[in-house]
């Protein structure tokens, strides 16, 4: 900040404590207490921009030096539906397994060797959860939308979709074959196998810290989830694994990626928010692209003991991605070699976006259904996807 | 008649003439009218700027589709019809209606047994009255923190563990759709309690002691006593916390929101966890206009419900 300030002399960056929620976003963004520039997910980004709750940023963007080489898929990600730019990408991730490997050697598995088949998955989380009593694989299951999003990606991985087309014509087609098949494997091993534990309502943060307790066999979430466990649950990085997630033998499946944005607050002035775009500049991106701010970062989180090299997915492209982690090779402080699972596999997996119409409601429409499963040993599946798409579809006409 | 007649009228619109002559603001002053204006003030604008600007508001975003950022239009009773036709609301008010109904059967009697066996109590009153009021001491958040790690699941949860010890359980507490609604209403009534069973404790010591000797002298049993004489002598305080409990009840926000937010699958889904998922839930910015027209329907069901309450009770009360 400092360096910045020094480079910018009539910039001054004031910093605050910012994590980007839904329920408080739009209640800062009408009171005025948000921050200039502040975070926000793939998922809603390009909606926040037709809603008028992002400023455009197209000019300025457009002049940076490095525009032309970012990966097009996730450019779209911060373009609105007139092609205004109203975010810049952060960072990207793909879906992975995360799984204990201290859990995996105690049960008699082979921790270099996570499962490559759902049918394995199913299998190791029974043997887990009969040799150490702990859960083999949960699944997060709450109603904010993270059942939704984790039911999501089971399916991308047997090559369902949850949508048709794009925008308030978009056709829901959350009760397809393949949500049907995810849903059943969930039931089964919660009901059949018993290896899923006894807690059925963990959300993003929640499992986080399960798994970092050591309760957790297997779990489903961002491969740059490690970054939160070192941060806020201080997990022993020795039980830490990581392999990419188990992809159909089905030409549409994939792993479902998505990512952060940065962006400005629509009520800035012309000054602001040039200098908004500068800090982006400065702050966000540079370090992807110059060799000297990537490592002046890199150090200063090592020495604050914060996690570098986390797997994430190219913004630029898989060349560069590569080049950039070159220079920060020094500076890799998490346990790469246990990764190394995931590290292998995923640049050769079809990598999906999220559903694009109304992707919250679409989420939160599948909430109760996995709720359900979990819950509710008679739970019919069809009749509730029947349900939930009906949900969804109205969210989706309505362009909710 | 007529004649003196307005001639005493001439004469009162005189005197009041003279009257407002004399009331100048210098004697409204001097009578006290500006301090008392200054000690109002203070809570006319706080009371107008939280209580009554937000109602207005209220009333005018039910009418309105709006994110808060865009200038709002306005939409008729377009977010009446959405709340109406929206699937969960007969899920919501039906959990509700659960809610207030076990919390009824179970939370009402248990501060009046309470308060009564105190009241029975020779020595330690205050220390009894100290423990039952110590949960409504506890922040709400921290108590149902506390009580979510109780509920675990698990066998290693408290409740399991204890339960285990005589054989019974494990019992799945909050991740079973038919067991989280009555967790719920278990943990809000020991977090409630203690507030109402102050109230009857000091309800009970207005109560004639003559009443009581006059019913042992009869050879009344405790139980004959309570029914004979506690009961019918608190039955107008009886009836207030009643109609504060189902109101209060009817508002359940709290409890489902931290323990399951709702879940699992809407087992739990309350009216005013339904209207905080209106306007709060969709992270797109939410619909304001939805959440405002649902607050007001609950509003005016509520007021409807107490004076209909007022109405068939005041003979009973004011006997």
């Amino acid at each position: 900040m400092a360096q910045f300030e020094k480079a910018n002399p009539s910039i001054k960056v004031k910093p605050v404590e910012y994590q980007w929620t839904a329920p408080s976003f739009a209640a800062k963004l009408a009171a005025g207490t948000l921050p200039t520039v502040f975070e926000v997910p793939f998922t809603d980004a390009r909606t926040l921009g037709d809603n008028g709750q992002l400023a455009d940023l197209t000019g300025g963007a457009r002049a940076l030096p490095y525009f032309s080489k970012y990966n097009k898929a996730v450019l779209a990600e911060g373009t609105d539906s007139k092609g205004r730019i109203i975010a810049l990408p952060k960072g990207a991730y793909a879906q992975a397994l995360h799984y204990n490997r201290k859990l995996f050697a105690e049960a008699g598995l082979d921790p270099n060797k996570p499962p490559k088949t759902w049918a394995q998955v199913i299998r190791d989380a029974l043997q887990i959860s009969q040799k150490t009593g702990k859960a083999g694989y949960v699944q997060m299951a709450k109603d904010d939308n993270t059942a939704g999003w984790i039911l999501t990606t089971l399916v991308y991985t047997l090559g369902g979709r949850m949508e048709k087309g794009s925008g308030k014509d978009a056709v829901a087609t959350l009760n397809n074959a393949q949500t049907v098949t995810a849903l059943n494997m969930l039931k089964r091993m919660r009901w059949t196998d018993n290896s899923m534990g006894s807690n059925f309502d963990y959300g993003w943060s929640d499992i986080n810290q399960a798994f970092a307790a050591g309760n957790v066999g297997m779990y489903v979430s961002g491969s740059d989830v490690y970054t939160n466990l070192v941060q806020a649950s201080k997990v022993d990085p020795s039980i830490y694994g990581l392999a990419a997630l188990p992809i159909a033998k089905s030409k549409n499946a994939g792993v479902l990626g998505g990512g952060t944005e940065v962006a400005v607050k629509p009520t800035v002035g012309d000054a602001e928010k040039s200098a908004a775009l500068k800090w982006i500049d400065f702050f966000y991106e540079r370090p992807l692209v110059t060799k000297a701010r990537a490592r002046q970062n890199a150090s200063t989180l090592a020495a604050n003991k914060q996690p570098v090299g986390v797997p994430a997915l190219p913004l630029f492209n898989k060349k560069q991605y590569d080049l950039a982690n070159t220079w920060i090779k020094p500076f890799i402080n998490v346990p790469l070699g246990q990764m190394k699972p995931f590290l292998t596999d995923i640049f050769g997996q079809t990598l999906i976006p999220e559903p694009a119409a109304s992707t919250q409601s679409v989420y939160h429409a599948l909430d109760p259904v996995v709720e359900a499963v979990l819950t509710d040993r008679n739970a019919n599946i069809q009749s509730l996807l029947d349900q939930a798409n009906k949900t969804a579809q109205a969210a989706i006409s309505s362009g909710k | 008649m007529d004649a003196i007649a307005e001639i005493e009228v001439e004469g009162a619109a005189l005197a009041r003439r003279q009257y407002r002559v004399r009331r100048s603001p210098l004697t409204w002053v001097r009578g006290g009218g500006l301090s008392t204006l200054l000690f109002v003030l203070p809570r006319l604008l706080a009371f107008g700027a939280f209580s009554w600007y937000p109602i207005v508001r209220t009333v005018v975003m039910s009418l309105q589709h709006t994110n808060l950022v865009e200038s709002p239009t306005w939409v008729g009773f377009d977010n009446f019809r959405a709340v109406l036709n929206d699937p969960l609301l007969p899920i919501a008010v039906k959990n509700t209606a659960y809610f207030a109904f076990l919390a009824l059967i179970f939370g009402y009697p248990v501060p009046l047994a309470a308060a009564v066996l105190m009241s029975e109590a020779r020595r330690g009153r205050s220390l009894y009255s100290v423990l039952a009021y110590l949960p409504v001491v506890i922040p709400p958040v921290v108590a149902v923190l506390l009580w979510k790690t109780f509920y675990d699941a698990g066998s290693v949860g408290v409740f399991n563990t204890v339960l285990g010890w005589g054989h019974l359980g494990p019992y799945p507490w909050l991740q079973s759709q038919s067991w989280a609604m009555p967790s719920l209403v278990l943990e809000s009534t020991w977090a409630n309690a203690g507030a109402t069973v102050i109230i009857y404790l000091a309800a009970l010591t207005a109560v004639n002691p003559e009443l009581y000797e006059a019913a042992a002298v009869d050879g009344a049993t405790l139980w004959q006593k309570v029914w004979h004489v506690t009961l019918p002598q608190l039955r107008g305080v009886l009836l207030v916390t009643m109609i504060l409990q189902i109101i209060g009840t009817a508002q359940v926000f709290l409890e489902p929101f931290l323990f399951t937010s709702g879940g699992p699958a809407n087992a739990t889904l309350t009216v005013l966890l339904l209207i905080y998922d209106y306007a709060f839930g969709n992270s797109l910015g939410g619909d304001y206009g939805m959440a405002t027209a649902l607050s007001l329907m609950l509003a005016v069901f509520l007021a409807l419900f107490s004076l209909a309450y007022l109405r068939a009770t005041r003979s009973w009360s004011t006997e």
